[in-house]
């Protein structure tokens, strides 16, 4: 086919290109759907309860992902600095993923238990405290709102029928568990609870 | 004077001054923001611990304006007014064209809105909530609908290679918007995507890499396709390239998303396979740049007095340079380094600032005294003021950015004889600061640069008329022809 008939036709050139930029989204994409390294949980990860649920809301809205990866690569440098490089069945219950692009700050996928929870209160207060030299924002204002008992129900139920496996259980007591919990103490319950199935250190 | 009312009848142009105009406005804010973030990078007290104001919030802001509000204006504007140009036809459905354009914006105020509150995917450049999503899908839908109405009803048999990039780039983001976006929502404002973990990496890569690849280069490829030549005066330098190179950039562009994931968690095979075409991807996009500066072949000359072609070249000579960089940095072991440093956000600003943001500015100087009826714009010195301030304002962008970048890979990965690391992570913030500062000083530069043109545009549409009519081009009928 010369050119010039694709250049002469307009549903031709849009049915043409529709069909060359499809391929590698099919290519690159589904296979993963299938794949079991991609789509099974590893060794002791668990859907996220209702307060580190609640938790991981707050770290996306408040945009942490912009300066913090969650992802260990797998090199020495990472792995002395973060710990065991990060698995794919790691990151099954993470809707979005949180792998991030970039470290203004350090990486945080292993953080869980590195920190007293009065550290990170402290730090997410005003980060410059504890240590000065950062540049990372406070986040005062967390301690402020409470977090909505309604809502993390509806969300709980939401990821049960995208496939998340919570029990009756966990969704009936969801509601009560966030009971009190600020947006602060859902936060540090997050980062806390981040990486520690697969740390290396959960043996001890 | 005005050729659209040489010859060939009248142009719905009502609408492209007024995504033109938006153009310059949403470049303001959107760098004004860029510059407020990266201050708050080297002084963090700018956060004043005032939630919306906060950097993690903004920094989408920043992102989405600068891409979607400036570079989508730009790129409604300019493929509006190509493709009536390029067809010999006033545009199909010009009452979805205006739908567009207020649509358009509605979707960037409530942008500006929803992300300094704490609404976000957290999908990079994906960040918009799930309604606003359905407002860019209808926006979308009429777009393409104004578009290919247009080719289809042309007068001209063949369709101007500046159109199959927008073409291209329209059912392109279509595709990558629907997919990336799928999501269950569990609130106004909530929702948890289809996809999780690594499927959703990929998904969200193959999305990401893509909005560069065809918002951010075919598109801007297709405008300077139209301004080039004809700020140059000159036929486009190569019909074959031009039809080899558009085939293989929009095929192989698609499958380097997953370079974003290097050592990550994702399947490596995914990964080798972003890697092998983001390195042959070089090619195509060194087909447009070379189409586009010979172009100028023989007519170098006219590089010495018009700072107009100044701003496409060097946009050109940024592209090409970036799209080198890019396809370097896909290589895994280099990758290695720089993933997660300022490297990746110099490269990036490289493309946006040098590439993007000067085709556009060169383009608008080209286009905007012809929408309004005038000879030229106002100054042609401030053009040449505007090319000078901001093209050392990238230059020490990305400089910065680089230096930052390359020292913190080394940082992070420097380990002692005995084994241990050489540095903790606050070692290398510490060692950044002087850079974050050079970088706000180089976006300074560059929102100076803006600031210039908005001077000079606002000063060329008030010209005073009498001057325009004397000139023999009518404003009045250029005014009637957009109704």
């Amino acid at each position: 086919m010369k050119h010039e008939t694709i250049e002469k036709n307009s549903a031709l050139m849009g049915v043409l290109i529709a069909l060359v930029i499809s391929v590698a989204g099919i290519a690159e994409i589904v296979p993963l759907m299938f794949q079991a390294q991609t789509t099974q949980p590893s060794p002791g990860v668990i859907p996220y309860p209702a307060v580190e649920l609640a938790g991981r809301d707050v770290y996306v809205s408040e945009g942490c992902y912009n300066c913090h990866s969650q992802m260990i690569r797998p090199f020495v440098s990472e792995s002395l600095r973060y710990g065991p490089p990060s698995l794919a069945g790691e990151s099954v219950y993470d809707r979005p993923f949180q792998w991030g692009s970039k470290r203004t700050g350090p990486d945080l996928a292993r953080v869980g238990g590195r920190y007293t929870d009065e550290w990170h209160l402290a730090h997410l207060i005003n980060p410059r405290d504890l240590v000065p030299e950062s540049n990372m924002p406070g986040f005062p204002w967390l301690q402020d709102k409470e977090v909505d008992g309604e809502l993390i129900t509806t969300k709980m139920r939401a990821l049960r029928w995208l496939g998340d496996p919570y029990t009756d259980e966990q969704i009936a007591s969801a509601s009560s568990d966030v009971e009190g919990v600020t947006e602060m103490d859902a936060l540090i319950a997050y980062l806390q609870f981040l990486g520690v199935a697969n740390n290396g250190r959960a043996q001890q | 004077m005005s050729e659209s009312l040489q010859q060939h009848g009248p142009y719905h142009d009502k609408v492209v001054r007024q995504f033109t105009l938006a153009t310059v406005l949403w470049g303001v804010v959107g760098m004004l923001v860029g510059l407020l973030i990266a201050a708050q990078l080297a002084w963090p007290v700018l956060n004043f611990d005032i939630p919306w104001l906060t950097f993690s919030r903004l920094r989408p802001l920043h992102t989405n304006a600068v891409v979607f509000a400036f570079g989508g204006s730009a790129l409604f504007a300019t493929s509006y007014y190509i493709v009536q140009r390029t067809c010999h036809a006033s545009l199909f459905a010009p009452k979805l064209a205006a739908f567009t354009f207020w649509g358009w914006q509605t979707v960037i105020v409530l942008a500006a809105i929803t992300l300094p509150m704490g609404f976000t995917q957290s999908k990079e450049y994906a960040e918009l909530i799930w309604p606003i999503d359905i407002l860019i899908t209808v926006v979308w839908v009429a777009y393409g609908i104004v578009f290919f109405g247009t080719l289809v009803k042309r007068k001209m048999p063949h369709i101007y290679v500046a159109n199959w990039f927008f073409a291209a780039y329209i059912i392109t983001i279509a595709v990558l918007h629907i997919v990336n976006n799928l999501a269950i929502p569990v609130s106004l404002t909530e929702s948890y995507p289809v996809f999780s973990g690594s499927v959703d990496a990929m998904t969200q890569w193959w999305y990401g890499h893509n909005a560069v690849g065809f918002f951010l280069t075919a598109a801007f490829l297709g405008m300077m396709y139209y301004f080039v030549p004809k700020q140059a005066n000159r036929p486009v330098y190569s019909y074959r390239l031009s039809v080899v190179h558009f085939w293989a950039l929009i095929s192989i562009y698609m499958w380097a998303g997953p370079h974003h994931l290097h050592y990550t968690a994702l399947p490596d095979w995914a990964q080798s396979l972003g890697m092998v075409f983001s390195l042959i991807l070089l090619a195509p996009s060194w087909g447009g740049m070379i189409n586009g500066m010979m172009t100028l072949s023989g007519a170098w000359h006219k590089l010495r007095d018009d700072p107009i072609l100044k701003f496409m070249i060097v946009s050109l000579s940024f592209y090409g340079m970036s799209t080198f960089e890019g396809p370097m940095m896909s290589i895994k072991t280099v990758n290695a380094l720089s993933h997660y440093t300022d490297w990746t956000i110099g490269h990036v600003h490289s493309g946006a600032l040098g590439w993007v943001a000067f085709i556009v500015f060169g383009s608008i100087y080209s286009m905007l005294p012809k929408l309004y009826g005038k000879k030229e714009m106002y100054s042609i010195p401030l053009i040449n003021l505007h090319f000078w301030v901001s093209t050392i304002g990238v230059v020490v962008y990305i400089a910065s950015m680089w230096i930052a970048g390359v020292m913190q890979g080394l940082m992070w990965r420097a380990v002692n004889d005995d084994g241990g690391l050489s540095y903790a992570f606050i070692e290398s913030i510490k060692t950044t600061y002087p850079y974050y500062v050079m970088r706000v000083g180089g976006g300074l530069l560059f929102f100076i640069g803006m600031l210039i043109m908005v001077y000079n545009v606002y000063k060329t549409i008030s010209k005073s008329e009498s001057q325009v009519s004397l000139e023999g081009s009518s404003v009045a009928s250029s005014a009637g022809v957009s109704a």
